[in-house]
């Protein structure tokens, strides 16, 4: 099979998910109803308010999350970075938790540009303290990340401790697409313009990639590729974590395993990095919808917990092929 | 031609690199020799505009590389530094296309194509060609970014210890093909050097440096003298005459 038709069997099979996604859930919708009792029916209600609004906002999320992870890795040039090991996802939250916090009234698309800023503070912050490590091993990178990601998380947990919103913080830290409804996720279309940029710039990043020295032979900005990679991640983050909630590992674990079989030049990696990021978001969270049915789990934890099995399968087989 | 006029570099009050003029010419193979820590990386280094300077100027064919576009740059110059490391999972194909962004901007025309094949044949990685760089040998490697850099077709290459982690066998046919490269497209080709010998067998002209200024300069024969070796290299030197070649001779 040539690579292409597989791809394409790849998107049919995720499609066919997503149509499936469809039907699951609560409230039962099925085909003959939808025929039967017409376009004001209850089942076709609930269809186009939740369930295909929710199926587009796992796509989206899903394809973004891990197309950010998989910037963040060409530009920190370390496989164990993603947006919630190098403080941008903390950085976003605490973002819009000061937003929520000091104008309430805000709309939600100044929240988000609000939470964009702050993730690309924080990981221009992150970035600036890796240049001043000498000493940059394969796992210092991520843990300076998360030592970083915890020290801003904290900072948040205290402010949301005394404004009594906790809870709220948490939503956006753990992925849940349960409260997903017509109006409150089109602002994940920016993420979908955003993934096609960085088709769009694959190569540059690819080439930033190989590090400074081969960027600058090439006659390449490197600091001008940083840049767009650090706008396109900080944004997307921001987005994920204002609607649906970031779900974790996601970033970290897609593009590595796209990378053992593609390889990491991203024009020919992303579309598979987008594709199968979409596609293990929707798995799990179907998972989550049918493991307690009719209760839910969010799909952050599901998520968490393959992620973390895959993720430990990567590290342990990536050592023994070095020895 | 290269033309370095009063270049040096300072890191605070340390000068690596002082007030250098020099004038490569245009085609041939120039090497660079000297000491650790004479600053010929750096020299290498300022002149591919990998690294700003502190003082001076430097012009490539013409062009002052700390004003040109770099991307214009990139079609007449490249530079491969030592100890590279490419973490990226990239097939040798991969990486040596990448020589092409200049010019092709990431869309590979035929003629790109054939640059491709034609630097990848010439450093005998066809059967690696497939193969990711992070799965194969230092020297292997070393190859294929030697490769990328002539796909990338400039008139002008510098290398940075280009014999770095190659065995006798490799490095001995990675100098020829740099010779071979410098006479049949009239390319100017610049490295850095740690052994002697291997620039005066290879090298037309032989640049010395000796803490961060240029102590000597001229073809082999005006170089490679045992009162230069010694002068520079602070050891005993012996140059013989070996099947016509200068060889130095500096095991006690």
């Amino acid at each position: 099979m040539t690579d292409r038709s597989l791809f394409l069997l790849a998107v049919a099979v995720t499609l066919g998910l997503a149509l499936l996604s469809l039907f699951i859930g609560v409230s039962s919708v099925s085909l003959a109803a939808l025929f039967s009792e017409g376009p004001d029916s209850r089942a076709m209600q609930v269809l186009l308010i939740s369930r295909i609004p929710r199926t587009i906002a796992i796509l989206l999320s899903g394809v973004a999350m891990a197309v950010a992870g998989m910037i963040m890795q060409m530009l920190t040039r370390n496989r164990f970075v993603e947006p919630s090991t190098a403080g941008t996802v903390e950085s976003a939250s605490l973002g819009i938790l000061a937003v929520t916090i000091l104008t309430p009234s805000m709309p939600l698309i100044g929240k988000m540009v609000v939470a964009s800023l702050f993730a690309l503070g924080g990981t221009g912050l992150f970035l600036a303290i890796l240049n001043r490590i000498q000493w940059k091993t394969v796992l210092i990178v991520p843990l300076v990340g998360l030592v970083l990601g915890g020290v801003i998380s904290s900072i948040a947990d205290f402010f949301a401790y005394r404004y009594d919103l906790l809870q709220t913080l948490s939503t956006w830290r753990n992925g849940d697409f349960s409260g997903v409804l017509r109006g409150r996720y089109e602002l994940l279309w920016i993420t979908a313009a955003l993934t096609f940029v960085a088709y769009l710039a694959a190569d540059r990043f690819t080439v930033a990639g190989m590090g400074e020295a081969f960027t600058t032979n090439l006659g390449l900005a490197y600091k001008r590729v940083m840049t767009l990679g650090l706008v396109i991640v900080s944004i997307v983050t921001a987005v994920i974590v204002v609607t649906v909630g970031i779900v974790p590992f996601l970033g970290l674990v897609v593009p590595n395993i796209v990378s053992m079989f593609v390889g990491d030049n991203m024009r020919r990696g992303l579309p598979w990095v987008a594709l199968l990021g979409g596609f293990l978001v929707m798995l799990c969270d179907i998972a989550g919808r049918l493991v307690r049915f009719p209760y839910e789990i969010p799909v952050g934890t599901v998520m968490g917990v393959v992620g973390s099995v895959l993720f430990l399968y990567l590290l342990l087989s990536r050592r023994t092929s070095h020895g | 031609m290269i033309k370095v006029s009063k270049l040096s570099k300072a890191y605070g009050d340390t000068i690596v690199v002082d007030d250098v003029n020099l004038d490569l010419p245009r085609g041939g193979v120039t090497a660079i020799i000297g000491p650790n820590g004479a600053g010929k990386s750096t020299l290498l280094s300022m002149i591919s505009r990998l690294l700003p300077m502190t003082a001076g100027s430097v012009t490539v064919g013409g062009l002052d590389v700390s004003k040109t576009l770099s991307g214009e740059l990139a079609k007449r110059l490249s530079i491969l530094r030592q100890d590279n490391h490419i973490a990226a999972r990239l097939t040798v194909r991969d990486l040596v296309s990448f020589g092409r962004y200049p010019h092709s901007k990431g869309r590979l025309t035929v003629k790109d194509k054939e640059h491709i094949d034609r630097a990848i044949a010439y450093l005998n990685l066809e059967p690696l060609a497939d193969r990711f760089i992070d799965e194969m040998s230092g020297g292997q490697r070393q190859r294929a970014y030697v490769a990328m850099v002539l796909a990338q077709d400039t008139e002008f290459v510098l290398l940075d210890e280009p014999l770095n982690n190659l065995d006798m066998k490799h490095a001995v046919e990675m100098m020829k093909l740099i010779r071979r490269a410098a006479s049949e497209t009239g390319r100017t080709i610049v490295l850095v050097l740690h052994d002697i010998n291997f620039a005066s067998c290879y090298a037309d002209h032989i640049v010395v440096m000796r803490d961060g200024k240029l102590a000597y300069q001229g073809t082999p024969a005006e170089v490679v003298t045992p009162e230069i070796m010694r002068d520079v290299y602070e050891i005993d030197i012996k140059v013989h005459t070996i099947a016509g070649q200068l060889i130095s001779v500096y095991y006690d």
